[in-house]
């Protein structure tokens, strides 16, 4: 399975996902975010950093790359796109997700475990997980607190779109367990048609128990698992 | 004081070079101005053949600066140990390199940001770790981890409190942006640093023994080009500014000496150098860091036994106008120079241009050793490379001993016999002291999981980075006590040295090379100059007796406000390797029911501890008494130990006693245990749960490993006491000393330790972003 890693000027979390993907068995690919094409790719990542140094606002220049042309031809024909962090931040900008990360409510960078409720267990991104799991994932960003308008929050919840939402230890979604003042704790987010994924925390932090967690590893063998069938 | 410069070296002499129209005309005051003595002034005649022209004058004054000639530190420095067979780059280039073993090597160093700290926190902070990136990555090591030894005056001043947050917004908006996790560090607070706060930064990088580049200037015809950044007018003659006292306004006065950081940028010049040294078409990489392109020309020069011409007008510059003097003398950030093959200019400039960033020729390597600077071709400067990077004068002066010190180290101390306070109080105060509480607030701040590497985070002894591919790990730490230092300087550098070794011992890692970052006050002062001495020669006998070379580090003098000088800070950054991932071991109780063992030997040394600047502000008393070899024993004992798999915890005894560091090991995790501890010692109660005694460390364990424990410890020469058990939080934290009995309660200790930072400084943030 073909996965495209792209690199944005300033990504630094590519190298992280690279090392995910090849971890659970795929091939992970780079891509420069000047390159154009992905054909022959099964998924694309958009990773976690600092493109073009969230200079105007985070994602806001690394939607106009010349690659992210072919992540939208890539996406509208159903291809699994996958953006973590900025990945998050530039699929919101270039419209690929609805909605808007503004900067975290404590007004500074954050970074620390945080625990995830997994929404749904019927997308190619969390099939491997149970319903209603609890995840510890870090976390890392200064903007990443999730806004939408009250219509798209509506439709966000009433389709189900929310895949994963910051939650204690019990799995409740209650504030103290929100770390940067997201709209109904949201953590993450999938588009309609089910194959647009992107959300703050970084599975692909933990994908052993050596560094603390392995409950990220869920999102990686889902994905390679739908590729497998898929294929 | 004498001069003890053996010999100026051998150089061509420099031609005779018209002044530049424009230029200020050197005059006494031009001279001076520019921080040079007559005597310094004079050697400069004598290496020239004549009077030097404006552009000539700032360079030297650059050069031999404090900064960046070492004048009053370098005799000193030469006492340090500085080579063991893992040793591949000791001091001299811009990081320490050590073999770590599977065909890694680990390059390392540390490097202060004090003063542009001082006058604005943000920026100051931030360049700092830009600086000690670079420091890295021209090694052709990827950085993996960086750390952060930071001390402020007390929280309660609103500047100092403005001070501290800007410092570690800075330092976490340059590493979270580039990318490199923060794995650790250390922050004190204490008026003896109010005016004039410490910034020190200290990066790891991690290479393949092939892949190591060093900043030389080789190959005469081979190219020169500026790579990365413009070069504009910022932290002009920052240097010379770093090697002097800060005044009370040097705030307004001194503010565009301090440069601007970039981090976009840094990641980008990151990645092209590695790709660049990678490439082969590339001898040599710098960065131009203080005093610029000035010092990155000539130290490559120097340590190539070169020479070098330069055209100022083919540097790229970010406004029009420059002089020579400013682009010679710019310390602009993200600026790299680099030494090209000839002929593979192209190559290199199409590695810059894919990273979207810009190279230009702006000279070449000579063989007549002189640093040549022309403009538009007509030459403005021209001086002897070796003598600017090895010719500085150089000073040992004469050390005494403040006659108010040894007063303040004889005192009597309140205390040391009878409590006068409830103690279970105490240990809840104590843990509320920032000095000794969760540091998450700023770790909060740092991200500290990116590269997936970090199998220890920040809030631990020492952080630990795993390696890929590999069953090992790389564990590092800053550690200094300023007030051990300011009371007792050569105790206070040895148990700097042996906190920095169990901190490593302590999550597994076998202690092997350290970097230093000595900061200090005004050295003409005598008894500057005598803290400073001793300090070395402390460090430089626990160097050896530990088996950890120095491999480069650096010197800040002139921390002082108005004539008052910091604490002797002399920072020790130490590295170790943990042979296998399994053995990494933290400082949390795992379990209740898991036994407590103590090695070491509790003393009735209270002298220089938290407990007496809490309850009485005071700092005085002779600080805690070092024993090295009992110390190296300690680490034996204990690594031995953790390798035989029979340590579940592992936590040092340092400061705040050992009240706190069972407190620590308790509630400093997110599930806090309790536990319950009996010490029998017969010392008054105050030294023995609050001194600071070294050679100590904390360990739990499966009861029935107690025995090969202690068994461990007794091999190795190590006194060892079974202290009690981990508890379930509920049951509270207990020691029971002599007839006394401290009991806390685990959710109000935990509270106090997680609290204590946040309290003080979310309130006022509105202020602080004024």
């Amino acid at each position: 399975m073909r996965v495209a890693v792209l690199t944005f000027p300033g990504s630094n979390c590519d190298y992280d996902l690279y090392q995910a993907v090849k971890q659970v068995g795929g091939e992970p690919v780079w891509r420069w975010h000047r390159d154009r094409g992905l054909e022959g790719m099964d998924a694309v990542l958009l990773p976690g950093g600092f493109s073009y140094g969230d200079y105007l606002r985070a994602g806001a220049i690394a939607r106009f790359s010349p690659i992210m042309e072919d992540v939208r031809a890539f996406a509208e024909q159903g291809g699994p796109v996958v953006g973590i962090c900025n990945g998050f931040q530039i699929l919101c900008e270039a419209g690929l997700l609805p909605g808007a990360l503004i900067r975290n409510e404590s007004l500074r960078f954050q970074s620390e475990d945080c625990l995830l409720r997994v929404e749904r267990t019927d997308t190619v991104f969390t099939s491997d997980y149970a319903p209603g799991q609890v995840l510890r994932i870090p976390l890392a960003h200064a903007e990443g607190n999730y806004r939408a308008d009250r219509e798209t929050l509506d439709r966000l919840e009433g389709e189900g779109l929310v895949l994963f939402r910051y939650v204690d230890e019990s799995g409740e979604v209650v504030r103290e367990a929100n770390p940067n003042g997201s709209l109904n704790n949201i953590a993450g987010i999938v588009n309609p048609a089910g194959n647009v994924m992107g959300m703050m925390p970084h599975p692909e932090r933990a994908m052993e128990t050596l560094l603390g967690s392995a409950d990220g590893l869920g999102v990686f063998t889902s994905l390679l698992a739908s590729l497998a069938t898929a294929g | 004081m004498s001069d003890t410069t053996v010999s100026e070296p051998r150089s061509l002499k420099p031609g005779l070079v018209p002044p530049r129209s424009g230029d200020p005309e050197i005059t006494d005051e031009v001279v001076t101005g520019h921080g040079l003595s007559a005597e310094e002034y004079e050697r400069v005649l004598r290496i020239m053949g004549r009077a030097p022209t404006f552009t000539e004058l700032g360079v030297f004054s650059a050069m031999w600066s404090e900064h960046c000639g070492y004048k009053n530190s370098r005799p000193a420095l030469r006492l340090l140990p500085t080579q063991a067979p893992w040793v591949i780059q000791g001091p001299g280039e811009n990081a320490g390199v050590i073999d770590i073993g599977d065909g890694y090597a680990l390059a390392f160093k540390i490097e202060s940001h004090n003063h542009p700290s001082a006058i604005e926190p943000y920026q100051g902070a931030a360049t700092g770790v830009g600086g000690i990136l670079r420091d890295i990555f021209t090694m052709g090591a990827r950085p993996i981890a960086v750390l952060d030894s930071l001390r402020f005056g007390d929280l309660d001043s609103p500047r100092v409190r403005y001070l501290f947050s800007g410092v570690v917004k800075g330092i976490g908006d340059y590493g979270n942006c580039v990318g490199i996790p923060n794995i650790g560090g250390e922050v004190h607070f204490d008026r003896g640093y109010e005016g004039n706060p410490i910034v020190n930064a200290m990066c790891l990088g991690l290479m393949k023994h092939e892949d190591l580049i060093t900043g030389v200037a080789e190959g005469v015809g081979n190219t020169l080009m500026a790579v990365g950044a413009r070069t504009g007018r910022d932290g002009i003659h920052g240097a010379t500014f770093a090697s002097e006292e800060l005044s009370e306004d040097a705030d307004e006065d001194s503010r565009p000496m301090v440069q601007v950081g970039d981090p976009f940028t840094e990641k980008l010049l990151l990645e092209a150098s590695l790709e660049l040294i990678k490439s082969g078409h590339i001898v040599g990489i710098q960065d131009m860091g203080a005093a610029g392109l000035t010092s990155s020309a000539t130290e490559m020069a120097g340590r190539g036994g070169t020479g070098v011409t330069i055209d100022v007008s083919r540097v790229p510059v970010r406004e029009e106008g420059m002089t020579p003097y400013e682009i010679l003398l710019s310390e602009s950030q993200e600026r790299m120079l680099v030494v090209a093959e000839q002929g593979k200019e192209d190559e290199v400039r199409k590695i810059l241009e894919k990273w979207e960033l810009e190279a230009a020729v702006i000279g070449e390597v000579t063989d007549d050793g002189l640093f040549r600077v022309q403009e538009s071709g007509v030459t403005v400067a021209e001086i002897p490379a070796l003598p600017l990077t090895t010719g500085c004068p150089t000073y040992e002066r004469e050390g005494i001993e403040a006659l108010e010190i040894a007063q303040l180290r004889d005192r009597e101390l309140p205390e040391a016999d009878a409590p006068e306070r409830d103690l279970s109080e105490a240990v809840l105060t104590l843990l509320d002291s920032p000095n000794l509480a969760s540091k998450r607030w700023i770790y909060n701040q740092y991200d500290t999981t990116v590269r997936t590497g970090t199998a220890v985070r920040p809030g631990g002894d020492a952080g630990v980075v795993r390696i890929r591919g590999t069953r090992r790990a790389v564990a590092a730490t800053t550690d200094c006590n300023g007030r051990y230092v300011y009371l007792a300087p050569k105790t206070g550098a040895q148990a700097a040295m042996a906190e920095a070794a169990r901190n490593l011992v302590c999550t597994g890692a076998l202690p092997l090379a350290i970097t230093n970052n000595l900061n200090f006050g005004n050295p003409t002062k005598p008894h500057i100059y005598y803290q400073f001495r001793q300090a070395v020669d402390g460090m430089a006998e626990a160097c050896r007796i530990f088996e950890t070379p120095v491999t480069g580090g650096n010197v800040s003098f002139y921390n002082e406000t108005d004539g008052r000088a910091i604490y002797p800070t002399p920072v020790i950054g130490m590295v170790g390797v943990v042979e296998d991932v399994d053995h990494v071991t933290t400082h949390a109780f795992r379990r209740p029911g898991d036994a407590i063992v103590l090695l070491g030997v509790n003393t009735n040394e209270l002298g220089g501890s938290e407990y007496l600047y809490a309850f009485h502000g005071l700092v005085a008393g002779a600080p805690p008494s070092v024993d090295l070899m009992a110390e190296r024993s300690l680490q034996q004992a204990t690594l031995e130990m953790i390798r035989s798999a029979l340590v579940c915890s592992a936590h040092d005894c340092s400061e705040g006693g050992l009240a706190v560091a069972l407190s620590e090991s308790a509630v400093g995790q997110e599930k806090p245990l309790g536990f319950e501890v009996r010490v029998d010692d017969p010392i008054a109660p105050v030294p023995l749960l609050f001194g600071e005694a070294q050679g100590r460390i904390v360990l739990s364990c499966d009861p029935d490993d107690v025995e090969a424990i202690l068994e461990i410890a007794d091999k190795h020469g190590v006194p060892a006491q079974s202290l009690g058990t981990v508890r379930e939080a509920g049951d509270g934290l207990v020691i029971e000393a002599g007839a006394h009995r401290v009991h806390v309660d685990t959710h109000a200790a935990r509270q106090a330790f997680t609290r204590a930072l946040p309290r003080r400084m979310d309130q006022t943030l509105t202020a602080d972003s004024e």
